[in-house]
């Protein structure tokens, strides 16, 4: 294992440190390792709060501040945190009008937020949950936990951001979160394993000359692994299952968000975003808005996954409305 | 008389004691099977988990059975994560429940505790038997330690053949299809791969037989 950390077990408390230290006009660290916007709770303004493992920086403390996040929690690597972190979280940002659980649809997440919710329900706020599964790549049935939550997340979390700091009530917030869920659909590749700090070796071995089609974003193996193929075959493997599942149609103008997993160049991003616009155009497809970098990562993997939001004019304003976080940053 | 062996509040420290070194032993093996089908994190969580446990336990101010596992419960809750956080402090949250204020239990209260903790996991995981889940190993275990208290089986015996239970529960699940959690995305790919928290779940039953197999009934063979 070849990283910069220190100690693989004070990984994620140094993490946090630092970014408390980088970042403290933003935010402010909380125990037990709560990310917390720097000014909660506003008054008057609905909570919005999310959580999940490490390591897929800079989500979700990278998009704690003004117009997304007012709290995340942050669990160890991969595992999603405790209902103690969202309990803390779910007090800290509750100015009165109650606070919004963007949860990934992950088994422990779905668990741990649940608890949460029902310990502060318990303590007199208004909790509203919504729970976001946009990857195609998982077939959505009784026989499995169901669609994983994945860079649909990030696209949530701005959006609905965007509307609580304008001073949208919970309903509406949480209306607009799962409008968001109903237009937005994923799916991610992978050229390489990654390793977990504390586990010291990969989570799985792939060839030199094999990728992982329909991975997550915590390092678990995909659906099925193939020989590596050229970026175009591999933007057009996880296009389709994508457009053909919503289904998108000609005609619909969408945000086409292209995701580096952690370990690929921006290069390598903007020949898959290429190879999309292509794709889109052919079948009719507006891009709205594009989006492309590594903002929902799986440690230091290599790979893409491809998002794409139908847009109206609502998503598209709350888009592009003010957002100043550590990660995230435009119109102010 | 099976069900009147006593199980001391000592014996239930002894238990969760010999779990934890379990689980420290066995960590890597653990996120091994886990790295396979799953995240590769089950052992780190739980060993993370069983330390803050047996950090609590001797600060525990009575001899109340139910106390102590509701204590470990809610550290369980409180420093795993995962799903393994929620479902193991369940199991044991449930535990304490059925033995609260109780200084020693019998074979027959073991039973009952153990059918509300197995309950609770069922209830917040929503898995089948078969799903290759902990419920795999801990539904066969119950059942054998029922039917061999029934047989007037002592609490040795009765362990024995509840741990044989869960061992052949935790096999039986290589085979499987994952139906719930991180390994149900694999589909097919997850058979073939022991199911790491039924093999959590083996250990933790065969740590009450390792820790009871003299301490409690009074004799040593």
């Amino acid at each position: 294992m070849k990283k910069l950390i220190n100690n693989p077990e004070r990984a994620v408390d140094e993490e946090l440190a630092g970014m408390a230290a980088a970042h403290g006009d933003l935010i402010r660290i909380i125990e037990p390792n709560v990310v917390l916007r720097r000014d909660a709770p506003r008054p008057g303004k609905v909570g919005v709060i999310s959580g999940g493992g490490s390591g897929h920086e800079p989500m979700h403390g990278g998009y704690v501040g003004m117009g997304m996040l007012d709290a995340a929690c942050p669990g160890a690597v991969f595992t999603s945190p405790v209902p103690d972190q969202m309990l803390a979280a779910t007090k800290a940002v509750n100015a009165g009008a109650g606070v919004l659980h963007i949860v990934k649809n992950y088994t422990g997440d779905i668990m741990n937020f649940e608890l949460a919710a029902e310990m502060a329900r318990a303590e007199g706020i208004e909790v509203a949950s919504v729970v976001i599964a946009d990857d195609v790549a998982v077939k959505d049935s009784l026989y499995t936990a169901g669609r994983r939550g994945v860079g649909g997340t990030v696209l949530a979390e701005k959006i609905v951001g965007a509307a609580a700091e304008a001073g949208a009530d919970l309903k509406t917030v949480a209306a607009l979160c799962q409008k968001v869920q109903d237009n937005v659909r994923s799916m991610g590749m992978a050229l390489t394993s990654c390793t977990v700090p504390v586990a010291g070796k990969p989570t799985f071995e792939l060839g030199e000359d094999e990728m992982e089609i329909g991975i997550g974003i915590h390092g678990e193996p995909g659906r099925t692994r193939m020989k590596l193929a050229p970026a175009d075959e591999i933007t057009e493997m996880l296009a389709t299952p994508i457009l053909d599942d919503l289904p998108f149609k000609s005609g619909d103008t969408v945000l086409a968000f292209v995701n580096g997993m952690g370990g690929t160049p921006l290069m390598e991003l903007y020949i898959v975003f290429n190879k999309l616009a292509q794709i889109l155009k052919g079948r009719g497809i507006a891009i709205g808005r594009s989006f492309v970098g590594n903002y929902i990562t799986s440690l230091e993997m290599a790979g893409t996954s491809i998002t794409l939001l139908r847009l109206d004019d609502e998503l598209t304003r709350f888009w592009d409305a003010p957002v100043h976080t550590p990660a995230l940053r435009w119109g102010v | 008389m099976s069900g009147s062996t006593p199980i001391t509040y000592d014996d239930v420290i002894a238990w969760i004691n010999t779990f934890a070194a379990s689980v420290r032993d066995q960590k890597e093996y653990l996120t091994e099977l886990d790295s396979a089908i799953g995240d590769a994190d089950h052992g780190i969580n739980m060993d993370r988990g069983f330390q803050a446990v047996i950090g609590k336990l001797p600060g525990l101010p009575n001899r109340d059975i139910g106390a102590a596992f509701k204590t470990v419960g809610m550290t369980l809750v409180s420093t795993v994560g995962g799903a393994s956080g929620p479902l193991y402090g369940t199991f044991f949250l449930q535990l304490g429940t059925a033995t609260a204020g109780r200084e020693a239990i019998g074979l027959d209260d073991l039973i009952a505790a153990l059918d509300a903790g197995v309950a609770g996991v069922q209830r917040i995981g929503k898995a089948e038997p078969g799903d290759k889940t902990m419920l795999d190993t801990l539904l066969p275990a119950r059942d054998a330690l029922r039917e061999a208290a029934a047989s007037g089986a002592s609490l040795q015996d009765a362990l024995a053949r509840a741990v044989a239970a869960a061992e052949q529960g935790m096999l039986a699940t290589i085979p499987l299809v994952a139906r719930k959690g991180r390994a149900s995305y694999l589909g097919e790919r997850s058979a073939g791969h022991q199911d790491p928290g039924a093999t959590s779940s083996y250990l933790l039953l065969k740590a009450a037989a390792d820790a009871w197999s003299g301490a409690a009934g009074g004799t040593a063979n």
